[in-house]
């Protein structure tokens, strides 16, 4: 497929056709930064990314659990060796100097279906990078199975005509049964590790079935795996009327021998015969010209009647790969940990034919920086998208929403202990630019990316006012049961009268079984003081180091587990009923009680 | 009333508020206390002494949630604390009280302005002065310079002196408890109290005193207690007229406030630290502007404080709502001392004597 906006291609096409003088490497050689190399500190990030992202698809295509290694080793003042291996299904001797060393070559450039990488620019770009700013060749090894040799080869671009030059092919013994590793040293720097990291992170939060094993300099780092089903791989469908270019239908009838109205049928998703025939009506075309026959007037007239025609979306269930809401969680809880998190996938939408897809977490509390603006991490088809927050839609959506209605405080972004996952998946994702920073503002995924944050905002907030309100009762729990007794102790000293019961407080605010502890000069005493209306038997367990032989009355039931006593007392109780329990010992250990629903009892260590 | 007298009021009623909150909980209630909202909202003028003073609205603070709870404990903590420092005749600062909070486990305090609001509460609950707990701030009073003579108790027994001819160029330091100075006579014309000491050095140094008969106060910023005490009673026993010359920012007219209406956290004993009668002098924003001041632009926060002085009961005059809304208009601040810009003597010799005459001080 010939992407639109594709602009660097596009022109690269255009001015290698016009000048042969000048290629697509040498064309590449001056604009580095529309493919994600324009400082060192990028590089890296670019070039790990485009290893990564051929490991992943290659092993998705495949079927395979992706294992990745990534290591990263300083080689000089400003240079840096990186290399990743997978253990994909593999490349055959032959394709490899083209996937490699040829810029533009890829199996999944005219492929309609979610990919991670799309031109084939990706990995011999990199390898380009390397021999522009060192001027070694890269290396490869790969092996397509166990009864195949595997090959390392040294390979290098040809600048000025963009074919492979290899330098070295040489067959090895290797230790993986198949895979890829691909070693490029070039110009660049750890000065952006940390974003280099949060790279990994959040690709391996994106793609829960695969491992990634990193080495950076002397540091390891292991994203382990949560998911031990491999990923699905998207089915390639047919172009749709609405989702394509000039340029495109002309490369198309060029190569066909078919009529106009087999062509239409059998060339793109969704034409029946009615709609092929409404098409060539439209445009005022004879069906039975051949395709290939037709003017480049009679082309353009086809393709605006293809526009216009009315068709079904493109069938979005085969050719989009979902992460799902169930393993955006698992993917997100192994990296971080957080209190709350609440994920939704969006039925698939259409945009100018091609179809899409928005998927959208939010996460809330545990280590999460508390303060400060939410963190939002975008994805494009599976992968991070680490630069141009602001230029991206995603970022915009975000902002556009107000958080205030669920529960948050809002300057911009949403602020607090707040992570927002984006991922927009798509046949074509539109990108404002070539290196994939950034997702352009189309109306048709905006919306989708608003519905799907308020649904995950209304989840939130569910779970905030239920916090709160378990707060509040917390809150009053302590106040009664905790700072009462100490105020009632202080004033009786105060008015120097006997020290009052709270008791009575305690049953009329909280109507529950209340069961505390409290270690006080060398003395435990546990008490139960049921305000509830419920009567059974509830079971006390204190564990301490505290034997509490002396106990009254004694434990009805007496552990040790390595050193420290697990004393039980079944309590039956009713209402306005009372027990209390006394022992040697000190403050310290901890109190559980069961038999009792939850919501009618409040259990209080004064130690704590 | 005689200091025990005082003392025994004191202690009996912060027995008082222990007693009821003893027998709230005797009878299964909820201890809690009632006191005045202290915020802008909630004060009004009090027309017999001309001050503003907390209004009816009340807020009930009920130990029912972990926070309120924790804030009667502490109360209860610092009035059983002062009970037995008034018994044993001890004293301490607030800072010192603070620092003693430490040893009361949940009771703690987390800062001494909680303490010191704390403190606040039971001056309002008990209708007595803190002075009366044996509890004295630890800032230093500011300082006195003109014909005023005085008499202090000190621990070296009754000391005499006048402010101008027994004094240092310093002046005279006013106490923390100002209840034992007694004020003899005095044979100045007006007091100028004044926000910075530059201001109050520069006036000094050029004669100011001497050559209209002026009493200059140096405030040192936000008054103190005892020096919006003490001015209160030098108007009160010489009739001397108070003008007070600050900076020209929100902040400063904050510190005229409460010179002349009282502040909103002592707002229960404003008829005693308040004096309705002072003037101000300046910097007015209309200054900024017909003197062609040296000036700042406002900040973020100087004109959230304007706008905010602007719904202030104590700003609600004509004048203050012209010079506050002058004062947004050109976006300028500038301080007392950017008069040196016109000359070291254009404050003295032309500034003060204009504003002066026009307050109908100098004739």
């Amino acid at each position: 497929m010939k992407r639109s906006g594709s602009y660097s291609v596009a022109l690269a096409e255009e001015l290698a056709k016009k000048q042969r003088s000048i290629s697509v490497a040498e064309f590449f050689e001056k604009n580095k930064h529309l493919l994600g190399f324009d400082s060192p500190t990028r590089g890296v990030i670019t070039t790990i990314k485009e290893a990564v992202d051929n490991s992943l698809d290659a092993c998705e295509e495949a079927g395979i659990l992706p294992d990745i290694y990534i290591s990263i080793r300083k080689t000089g003042a400003d240079t840096l060796k990186v290399a990743v291996e997978d253990n994909g299904p593999g490349i055959t001797p032959e394709q490899v100097p083209f996937v490699f060393g040829k810029l533009l070559y890829g199996s999944r450039f005219h492929q309609i279906k979610q990919t991670r990488g799309q031109q084939g620019i990706g990995i011999s770009a990199a390898v380009l990078y390397g021999q522009l700013t060192v001027g070694h060749p890269s290396v490869v090894i790969s092996r397509i199975g166990a009864s195949f040799p595997a090959y390392r080869f040294q390979v290098q671009i040809k600048t000025e005509s963009n074919e492979p030059e290899i330098l070295g092919r040489e067959e090895i013994p290797w230790d993986r049964l198949h895979g890829t590793r691909v070693e490029i040293e070039f110009r660049g720097t750890l000065a952006a590790k940390k974003r280099l990291i949060d790279y990994l992170r959040y690709t391996s939060v994106v793609n829960p079935h695969a491992r990634l094993l990193v080495d950076i300099e002397e540091e390891r780092l292991t994203f382990e795996r949560v998911s031990d089903d491999p990923i699905k791989s998207p089915v390639a469908i047919k172009p749709h009327p609405h989702g394509i270019e000039i340029g495109q239908l002309r490369r198309m009838a060029a190569a066909s021998e078919e009529f106009c109205e087999p062509f239409l049928i059998e060339s793109f998703s969704r034409v029946g015969k009615k709609t092929a025939l409404e098409i060539c009506q439209n445009a005022e075309i004879d069906t039975n010209t051949r395709i290939s026959a037709l003017s480049p007037g009679e082309l353009k007239s086809l393709i605006s009647a293809m526009q216009r025609a009315s068709v079904p979306a493109p069938p979005a269930s085969q050719c989009l790969s979902p992460i799902g809401e169930d393993l955006i969680r698992k993917g997100l809880e192994k990296e971080m940990q957080l209190d709350f998190i609440a994920a939704r996938t969006r039925p698939a939408g259409v945009f100018s034919g091609h179809p899409f897809l928005v998927e959208a977490a939010i996460a809330y509390g545990g280590r999460l920086e508390p303060e400060g603006p939410a963190q939002v991490v975008r994805f494009a088809n599976r992968v991070p998208l680490i630069y141009q927050p602001g230029a991206c839609a995603i970022t915009s959506c975000v902002m556009s929403v107000s958080w205030k209605s669920y529960g948050l405080s809002q300057q911009g972004l949403p602020i607090g202990p707040i992570l927002i996952l984006v991922h927009v998946a798509s046949t074509n994702v539109p990108f404002t630019s070539e290196s994939k920073d950034a997702i352009a503002s189309i109306p048709e995924i905006e919306r989708e990316i608003v519905l799907a944050l308020q649904e995950i905002g209304r989840d939130l907030k569910t779970f905030l006012s239920r916090r709160d309100r378990n707060r509040l009762i917390e809150d009053r729990a302590r106040a009664v049961c905790a700072v009462i007794p100490d105020i009632a102790e202080k004033v009786a000293e105060i008015v120097e009268l006997p020290v009052p019961d709270t008791s009575p407080i305690e049953g009329r605010i909280m109507k529950k079984c209340i069961v505390k502890k409290s270690g006080r000069n060398g003395k435990v005493t546990l008490e139960v003081n049921n305000h509830s209306n419920d009567k059974g038997i509830i079971t006390i367990y204190l564990t301490s180091p505290d034997r509490g032989e002396d106990a009254i009355p004694k434990p009805d039931f007496l552990e040790e587990f390595s050193g420290e006593y697990t004393k039980v007392w079944q309590v039956p109780i009713t209402p306005g009923s009372r027990f209390s329990a006394t022992y040697s010992g000190n403050a310290g250990g901890s109190l559980d009680v069961r038999g009792i629903d939850e919501r009618k009892k409040v259990v209080i260590d004064l130690d704590v | 009333m005689s200091e025990t007298d005082l003392e025994q009021r004191a202690s009996k009623r912060l027995y008082d508020i222990a007693k009821r909150w003893y027998d709230q909980i005797s009878t299964g209630e909820v201890p809690s206390i009632t006191l005045p909202t202290r915020t802008k909202q909630n004060i009004v003028l009090d027309n017999e002494h001309d001050v503003w003073k907390y209004g009816e609205r009340e807020s009930m603070r009920a130990a029912g949630t972990e926070k309120s709870a924790l804030h009667l404990l502490k109360m209860a903590y610092v009035i059983w604390f002062i009970k037995k420092q008034i018994k044993e005749n001890r004293s301490s600062t607030l800072r010192e009280l603070y620092y003693i909070s430490e040893g009361w486990k949940k009771g703690k305090f987390s800062a001494q302005d909680e303490s010191n609001f704390l403190i606040e509460d039971l001056e309002i609950l008990t209708d007595i002065q803190r002075e009366a707990f044996h509890l004295r701030p630890e800032e230093d009073g500011a300082t006195i310079f003109g014909d005023i003579t005085l008499r202090e108790s000190t621990r070296r027994g009754l000391r005499t002196m006048n402010c101008r001819d027994d004094v240092g160029e310093a002046g005279y330091q006013i106490p923390t408890n100002v209840e034992k100075v007694d004020l003899v006579s005095s044979g100045a014309r007006f007091v100028v109290a004044i926000e910075t000491g530059g201001m109050y050095a520069r006036l000094i140094e050029n004669g100011f005193d001497e050559e209209y008969n002026a009493v200059l106060v140096h405030l040192k910023g936000q008054p103190a207690r005892s020096t919006r005490r003490i001015l209160n009673r030098i108007h009160e026993s010489f009739g001397l007229p108070i003008t007070v010359f600050t900076d020209g920012d929100p902040w400063s007219y904050r510190i005229y406030a409460s010179v002349a209406y009282g502040a909103i956290k002592s707002a229960h004993i404003s008829e005693l630290l308040a004096t309705p009668q002072a003037r101000f002098i300046g910097v007015q924003p209309s200054d900024i502007r017909d003197y062609n001041l040296p000036s700042d632009h406002l900040n973020e926060k100087d004109i959230a404080a304007l706008k905010s002085e602007l719904s202030d009961p104590r700003f609600a005059g004509d004048y203050w709502r012209d010079q506050i809304n002058l004062q947004l208009t050109m976006n300028l601040k500038s301080e007392q001392q950017a008069f040196a810009a016109r000359g070291l003597d254009f404050v003295t010799k032309e500034y003060l004597p204009a504003r002066l005459a026009d307050l109908g001080i100098l004739r």
